[in-house]
């Protein structure tokens, strides 16, 4: 598997290390409710397709990337900083909305 | 007669004579043998015993799909078990032996199971050994007192216990065509691909390239099909763009168009090449792959088809083609295809005689008749062989009348003596890495057999694998495959090259067994019979995945090569269903055997990573015993001649209370933290503030993870105003780097911060004890150490010996104590000047043993304590927990669960028999050496303290502070230590910190 990192180019996957599910959106830190925290901490999607992930080109530059990889075929159709675009937009938000 | 060596012919160099042993007994082969074709042409016949019912078992096949013929190979002391004797290119001086024998190959005294072959069908250690008991001879408790004989009695070669000396490496190349398989299809491919400027790699399993031109005997556009290939080769190896890589399977078909090979580079040589590797793993990443791989003949399956002496047909013409072997003088054919025919020519015309020929078939074609004739043999069509004959090797054949719609007719059998008999059931594709890469096969009723998709994503197919089975079609789909793979437009396809002799006609009769009385094999190497399979259909096993794990039809070494379409085919007709609708297995890696070695490469031994402190050479040369804790290497002790370890760290924390003492911490974690929010984004990953902490002081730090459980605790120095130095544990050093990052990158991008880690930057060394601070006034120049000038918690810059420093007053030991932090390069030149100033106040260097020995007397927590499972208030850290501002875990750890009463927390443990205490052992109200239970917490860290002249330990008790003062037991029945304990404080000592605070 190889994923394409903005700055260093396509390398491979062993040289990133998997941050979880990129769907998620950290709740509003002055709340406590628990079930958004909840939702948050613990739930994950886990689809078989297209998946919204997090990693971090661990090996290289260190950035986080927004990830879009299909479960089945390791297929990496979309690689974008983490940090400009916010979680990436498939999945449960509509696609090319902003985080 | 045996089989035997014919007196020219073949591919072998018969002025180069090459001995070896099997079993012990000493043979002759030619350069250019394999074991197997060297042993057959010693008239050796008999090769292994069976896994199950130790039958005798000769060679059936001439290739990596063997499954009988299994060797162990031996060099010095190394085994190396179940390689086919197929595989093995012989060599001066190669050691072979046979498996699954005692006391030996002839006369085996496990053969008996060959009598209760009832009892070991299918299922059988299921039935027999699982569940309850009922009875003597029932249940789980009776198969741990007969495994040990069954795993000597079942299985396969015998692993080694020495260390393997060899060497292995891994190489990475990249191409823009991968061809797997150099038969005429993939050399054909290679060559277009190569000329077209591609780059290209060709992979060849066997120690010669060119596949089946090496025996198939035919003749290309005139030339030998041999000279043909070598041509190709010739050709391939002038272009700069070509790797060619024999003894080389490609095992692997993975995402991405990544492959995995393994080429095989010393295993064929009596001694390897100087700096030469064993094996050599290759990740290949191909732009495009052609899959040429070829086909597998299969058996069919009929009683006593795993005789010694029954052969594929053709291995038999590859024995005769290639290595000049005869695997029998006088030689029955059993076919239901008409590729045997051409078996049986080559046989005849290399000096066997072929007695009959017995085809299923009803009507043979006039070509097949011609053949039959022109061997002189009788053709029997629309007949079976039902039984073969003889003891360890073949005597006979019975055949009968048969009809594809009826089996086995009535009537009388008849008897051919025979020494050989050579077998087609038809081809099965080799689609084992299309499988892996996902394509699924789809049934071809013409050839009986499942053939790959036309092309699949990033790969072509050619040749044999595609079900083409004539070599002049299969050099063109190879020349149209490799054009393709390269990226080249199509191109008219040319005048197909004239093959002699013509191909014959593919296509079988739809025939997979013959119903017989006796033992029919489907899966030769895990003895799995046709019986077996129907078995595992009447026990309700509908599903093939279901059928192969029962039966373990297709899970040998062989990975069912030959036995998986046959083993459906029988699952079929049980089912009563056709066979498309049963559905095939998908393949998975490796489609071969693969060495682990191969696989760990030079990330094994002295070639794995060693993190070391630049004080490291320093521990050495002053006696530390160094103890590794992760990668990195710390001194334990500094022991002393003749102490013990016990004895050491006690000297040296006593020691260091009553005098001083310096510990190497460069270890820890160090992340500078740096920019205009930085003391913000503190604020946020921090449970305490740190926004408030004035530049020149540092504040103890504790940290959570989102789901509100402790993540990792250290100091944190404001350097300046948008400067922090942050320190860590050492084990989560690379955990809290990544865990900042992720939130600065993904959370916060607004925060203005940089992070850098510093760790290896900065060299650090705790000097701690009542007379530390005049240790650092004699050395520290450029700054004053006293109370006013450094107090606790308090930061200064200075000098050591010529060397920049930075120092704050800190303490772990719970000592008034200081951490010297310099560059890294200064850090001996530093902690020496240290060392000498600490001489006249009689300080010592202490190890990581002392270190947690003085922490678990000051009831500090440390990664033990910090398991993921504590949250603060369990270690009694709920006074950092800010209430001012929300910082990560905040919101969840006040959760239900993480405020419940009897949840474990920390407390103090005394031994009140004085004897040491165990980390890991529990802790009971009441001991109960029979049936320990009860468990009130454990033990998380334990030592002698010198300070209070006792065995403590820490633990995690539930209920924690109400049972100070209470009395318990520890629990250990792993090691038997079972006593009683006293539960206190953690604070074992001074627990109002006189000492540090000065």
């Amino acid at each position: 598997m190889l994923i394409t990192c903005p700055y260093c180019g396509p390398r491979d996957v062993s040289e990133f290390a998997y941050q979880g599910d990129g769907n998620r959106k950290r709740p509003d830190p002055a709340s406590t409710d628990p079930e958004t925290w909840n939702a948050y901490v613990y739930d994950r999607l886990n689809p078989a397709g297209a998946h919204n992930e997090i990693w971090q080109h661990a090996g290289g530059c260190r950035a986080h990337l927004a990830v879009v990889r299909d479960t089945l075929t390791h297929e990496v159709s979309s690689v974008r900083f983490a940090r400009e675009h916010g979680a990436p937009t498939h999945g449960r938000r509509k696609s090319g909305a902003k985080a | 007669m045996s089989p035997r060596r014919t007196p020219s012919g073949g591919r072998i160099d018969r002025l180069r004579t090459i001995r070896f042993t099997f079993d012990g007994t000493a043979y002759a082969g030619h350069q250019g043998d394999t074991l197997a074709s060297a042993l057959l042409s010693n008239g050796v016949s008999l090769f292994g015993r069976s896994f199950k019912y130790h039958r005798p078992r000769g060679v059936l096949t001439a290739g990596i799909d063997e499954p009988n013929a299994l060797v162990t190979v031996l060099r010095g002391d190394v085994r190396e078990p179940n390689i086919p004797a197929t595989m093995v290119e012989i060599y001066e001086g190669l050691v072979a032996v046979s498996q699954n024998r005692f006391p030996s190959l002839a006369y085996d005294v496990s053969a008996i199971n060959q009598l209760g072959g009832k009892f070991i069908s299918a299922g059988f250690y299921y039935k027999t050994f699982m569940g309850p008991v009922i009875g003597p001879l029932k249940g789980t408790r009776f198969w741990m007192l007969c495994e040990k004989i069954i795993r000597r009695a079942a299985g396969l070669g015998r692993a080694g216990n020495v260390p393997d000396p060899s060497r292995y490496e891994r190489m990475n190349a990249f191409c823009d065509v991968l061809v797997v398989g150099s038969g005429p299809a993939g050399l054909s491919a290679a060559r277009e691909a190569a000329t077209s400027g591609a780059r290209v790699i060709l992979a060849e399993l066997d120690p010669t390239f060119g596949g089946s031109a090496n025996w198939s005997g035919e003749t290309i556009d005139g030339e030998p099909a041999i000279a043909w290939a070598s041509d190709i080769v010739g050709e391939l190896r002038d272009h700069d763009n070509v790797r060619l890589l024999k003894r080389t399977t490609v095992w692997g078909y993975y995402d991405g168009n990544t492959l995995a090979a393994i080429e095989r580079v010393g295993d064929h040589k009596a001694t390897p090449a100087k700096g030469a590797p064993r094996h050599r793993h290759w990740t290949i990443r191909a732009k495009n792959v052609v899959l040429a791989s070829g086909a597998f003949e299969r058996p069919l399956v009929f009683a006593g088809n795993d005789r010694p002496g029954v052969m594929m047909a053709s291995a038999a013409m590859r024995y005769a083609n290639q290595y000049g072997v005869l695997p029998g003088d006088k030689i029955v054919v059993f076919a239901n295809n008409d590729s045997a025919y051409s078996a049986a020519a080559t046989l005849n015309k290399a000096g066997a005689t072929i007695v009959a020929i017995a085809d299923l078939r009803q009507d043979v074609s006039e070509d097949c008749r011609t053949l039959a004739r022109e061997c002189g043999a009788e053709l029997l069509t629309g007949h079976a062989v039902i039984a073969t004959e003889g003891a360890k090797k073949l005597a006979g054949v019975k055949l009968a009348a048969f009809s594809i719609a009826a089996g086995v007719l009535p009537g009388n059998a008849r008897k051919i003596e025979a020494d050989c008999l050579i077998v087609s059931g038809g081809w099965s594709p080799t689609i084992h890495l299309a499988s892996q890469a996902g394509a699924r096969p789809v049934w071809d009723d013409d050839l009986q057999a499942f053939l790959p998709p036309e092309s699949g994503n990033g790969w072509y197919g050619a040749g044999g694998f595609n079900g083409t089975f004539s070599t002049a079609d299969a050099i063109l789909e190879g020349f149209a495959a490799g054009r393709k793979a390269a990226g080249q437009p199509e191109v008219e396809i040319g005048t197909a090259p004239d093959i002699e002799p013509a191909a014959l006609d593919p296509r079988p009769a739809p025939v997979f067994e013959i119903k017989a009385n006796g033992k029919a094999f489907v899966d030769y190497q895990h003895d799995v019979t046709a019986d077996d399979v129907r078995l595992a259909h009447l026990e309700g096993f509908v599903s093939v995945e279901h059928l192969k794990r029962y039966t373990t039809l297709g899970m040998a070494t062989d990975q069912g090569k030959g036995s998986n379409v046959p083993g459906l085919a029988i699952m079929a007709e049980a089912v009563g269903k056709p066979i498309p609708e049963v559905g095939t297995t998908r393949f998975r890696p490796p489609y071969a055997p693969v060495s682990v070695g191969s696989l760990a490469a030079e990330r094994f031994g002295d070639l794995k990573p060693d993190r070391l402190t630049p004080m490291h050479d320093w521990h050495l040369e002053n006696g530390a015993t160094m103890y590794s804790a992760g990668l990195w290497h710390r001194p334990m002790i500094y022991g002393e001649p003749g102490e013990t370890v016990e004895q050491a760290y006690v000297r040296e924390a006593q020691t260091t209370r009553q005098a001083a003492g310096i510990v190497d911490v460069s270890t820890l974690g160090k992340i500078a933290v740096q920019g205009p929010d930085a003391a913000e984004f503190l604020d946020r990953v921090y449970t305490n503030l740190f926004s408030t902490l004035p530049v020149g002081k540092a504040r103890y730090g504790l940290m959570l993870r989102e789901d509100g459980l402790v993540f990792d605790d250290g100091t944190t120095w404001r350097l300046g105003d948008n400067d922090f130095l942050m320190t860590t544990t050492t084990a989560n050093a690379g955990k809290v780097m990544q865990h900042l990052e992720y939130f600065l990158d993904v959370v916060w991008p607004e925060l203005r911060v940089h992070l850098t880690s510093v760790t290896d930057q900065w060299a650090g060394a705790a000097i701690g004890g009542p007379r530390a601070r005049e240790i650092l006034a004699a050395c520290v120049t450029g700054t004053k150490v006293d109370n006013e000038a450094l107090p606790f918690m308090g930061i200064v810059h200075g000098e050591i010996a010529g060397a920049p420093v930075l120092i704050c007053r800190l303490s772990f030991s719970g000592e008034m104590a200081f951490e010297v932090y310099s560059g890294s390069g200064h850090g001996t030149h530093v902690w020496e000047a240290l060392i000498e100033a600490g001489e006249p106040f009689g300080m010592v260097p202490y190890g990581l043993e002392a270190l947690s020995t003085m922490r678990i007397e000051k009831g500090h927590v440390t990664g033990a304590e910090i398991d993921g499972r504590t949250s603060a208030r369990d270690l009694h850290l709920g006074w950092m927990l800010s209430k001012k501002k929300p910082f990560i875990g905040s919101a969840m750890m006040d959760r239900e669960g993480l405020v419940a009463s009897g949840r474990l927390e920390l407390v103090g443990l005394i031994s009140l028999d004085n004897r040491p205490l165990n980390g890991g052992a529990h802790i009971v109200a009441e001991i109960d050496t029979d049936n320990p239970h009860g468990s009130l917490g454990h033990i998380t860290a334990a030592c002698f303290s010198p300070a209070l002249g006792k065995y403590i330990a820490l633990a995690l008790v539930s209920g924690g502070k109400a049972r100070h003062g209470k009395r318990a037991h520890v629990s250990d029945p792993l090691r038997n230590r079972f006593g009683p304990v006293e539960i206190v404080s953690h604070h074992f000592f001074d627990p109002e910190g006189k000492r540090m605070h000065g």
